[in-house]
């Protein structure tokens, strides 16, 4: 296996998070732009990770739009998915 | 640079990127007797079904649109239709329907030729011969892209087209937007979520509303059968491939409409009524939509996939675009762009876009698909209901 020079991608610059292109092992220290993130749990294939610290209740954002709504306190580096997100569509239609 | 392809000219401004000769059931008696046809005639497709009786309502309706659209599509030079006789969609309806496409139809009922099915086929295959002949004298010469009409499908989608082959569809879908051409987005079930992006990219109120209605719609409709079509996506297994919420999942799925404004929402295998993007409704079902998009006017159909899928169309040849390693190499003789350079070689979208955009280019020019050389003719239309058991 050669080794990626990208693990990741982040699909537009208005994101806070990146998704994964291979399993990144915890700790793993990665450059985006000038800042470095390190992650904190280990973030299997086509999962996401957050870019900068997110507060519980706010916006996450993938595509440069909204994929869900913090619903825990997220760390840089941290493995995003069911147990800190939840969708914000389903909460904002109307019933 | 003018970006150019070489195509058929048709009639009312319409240009075909193939040049074949259609030969249509307008009932499923003859279907058999429609292959038996198209076997002996050159560039021939059959556009067979299960259809064409004791059907009512949309359901109908829906059926004589995809049926007469399918004909009509710029990539058949002309059509025969053949009936039985008594079935309650006409070939006599099908052949009118066509013929304002003002290409070469003809027609017969299989009742109305003495010697029966053998003498049918013979007829049949007279006939074609001689729209064969006609058809071989065009050739083909220059047009822009205003005249493609382009179709956007996914299907067997993993974790990863959602950022890889989907939004270099996106970049694909833009650039012919760009050029003055039409792409289509089916699948409305996989527009849930998003409809508040979709609404906020429609040309007026108008179409927005459009949107946001369909969906509501849908969902309360869903709703009382006790299904919420909201709490069931994402799937367990897109969960487990790192896709998170509803609105995630629709987003790697519409963006494959990369960021032009929507002009409006067709029915099902209804034409555009004019250039630019267009939603279409239709549940989501590979085969059925791309049958829809073709009866639409659709020449090509982008297609990305995930796990992979071989499908094809008889009518718009399907260009196959894979965001996953492994089914790029498993599945190599069914996969057209491997888009998995993404993941594996630091590869830009925009550098698969690229890629993408030359080999379609070079379909519309005459290279066969993989799914053309194989011969994947799939068709299937839309039922908006059962034939009469569905009401007892």
């Amino acid at each position: 296996m050669p080794q990626l020079k990208n693990k990741f991608i982040v699909m537009n610059s208005k994101d806070n998070c990146a998704t994964a292109l291979e399993e990144i092992p915890m700790s793993t220290e990665i450059k985006l732009k000038e800042k470095i993130i390190r992650i904190n749990q280990k973030i299997p294939m086509g999962h996401k990770f957050a870019l900068n610290d997110i507060k519980k209740g706010e916006l996450i954002k993938k595509y440069g739009e909204t994929i869900g709504i913090a619903i825990k306190e997220i760390k840089s580096g941290d493995w995003i998915h069911i147990h800190n997100i939840k969708s914000h569509y389903l909460k904002v239609i109307k019933e | 640079m003018i970006e150019e392809f070489l195509g058929y000219e048709r009639t009312k401004g319409q240009v075909g990127i193939r040049n074949k000769i259609a030969v249509l059931s307008s009932v499923l008696c003859v279907n058999h007797i429609v292959q038996q046809i198209v076997n002996k005639v050159e560039n021939g497709v059959a556009i067979t079904h299960p259809l064409g009786c004791v059907q009512f309502g949309v359901d109908y309706t829906y059926t004589i649109r995809t049926l007469a659209g399918l004909g009509s599509n710029p990539n058949i030079y002309g059509v025969l239709v053949v009936g039985l006789g008594c079935e309650s969609l006409k070939s006599t309806l099908l052949s009118k329907h066509i013929k304002r496409s003002k290409k070469p139809v003809e027609f017969f009922d299989v009742q109305d030729v003495k010697g029966g099915s053998n003498a049918a086929i013979e007829k049949g295959i007279k006939i074609c011969k001689n729209l064969v002949n006609e058809a071989n004298k065009l050739k083909r010469e220059s047009f822009n892209f205003s005249h493609i009409i382009l179709g956007l499908e996914c299907g067997s989608s993993d974790a990863i087209s959602g950022i890889s082959a989907n939004p270099a569809v996106g970049l694909v879908s833009d650039k012919i937007i760009e050029l003055g051409g039409t792409c289509i987005l089916p699948e409305f079930t996989e527009w849930i979520g998003t409809e508040h992006l979709l609404m906020e990219r429609a040309i007026n109120e108008k179409v927005a509303h459009k949107i946001k209605e369909l969906i509501n719609k849908f969902l309360e409709k869903s709703m009382k059968r006790g299904i919420d079509f909201r709490g069931i996506q994402p799937t367990p297994g897109n969960i487990e491939g790192g896709l998170t919420t509803i609105e995630e999942k629709s987003l790697g799925t519409i963006a494959k409409a990369g960021k032009a404004p929507i002009q409006g929402i067709l029915d099902y295998s209804e034409s555009p009524k004019g250039k630019g993007l267009w939603l279409m409704i239709e549940p989501g079902i590979d085969i059925e939509s791309m049958t829809g998009l073709a009866a639409a006017g659709a020449q090509a159909i982008l297609m990305t996939t995930g796990r992979g899928t071989p499908c094809g169309n008889p009518i718009a040849p399907v260009i196959k675009i894979c965001g996953n390693e492994k089914t790029c190499e498993w599945m190599a003789s069914n996969i057209d762009i491997n888009a998995s350079k993404i993941i594996t070689e630091n590869k830009k979208v925009e550098d698969i876009a690229e890629i993408l955009w030359q080999k379609l280019k070079s379909v519309c020019n005459g290279e066969k698909t993989y799914a053309e050389q194989l011969g994947f003719n799939d068709l299937a239309v839309w039922r908006a209901h059962g034939t009469l058991p569905f009401i007892l």
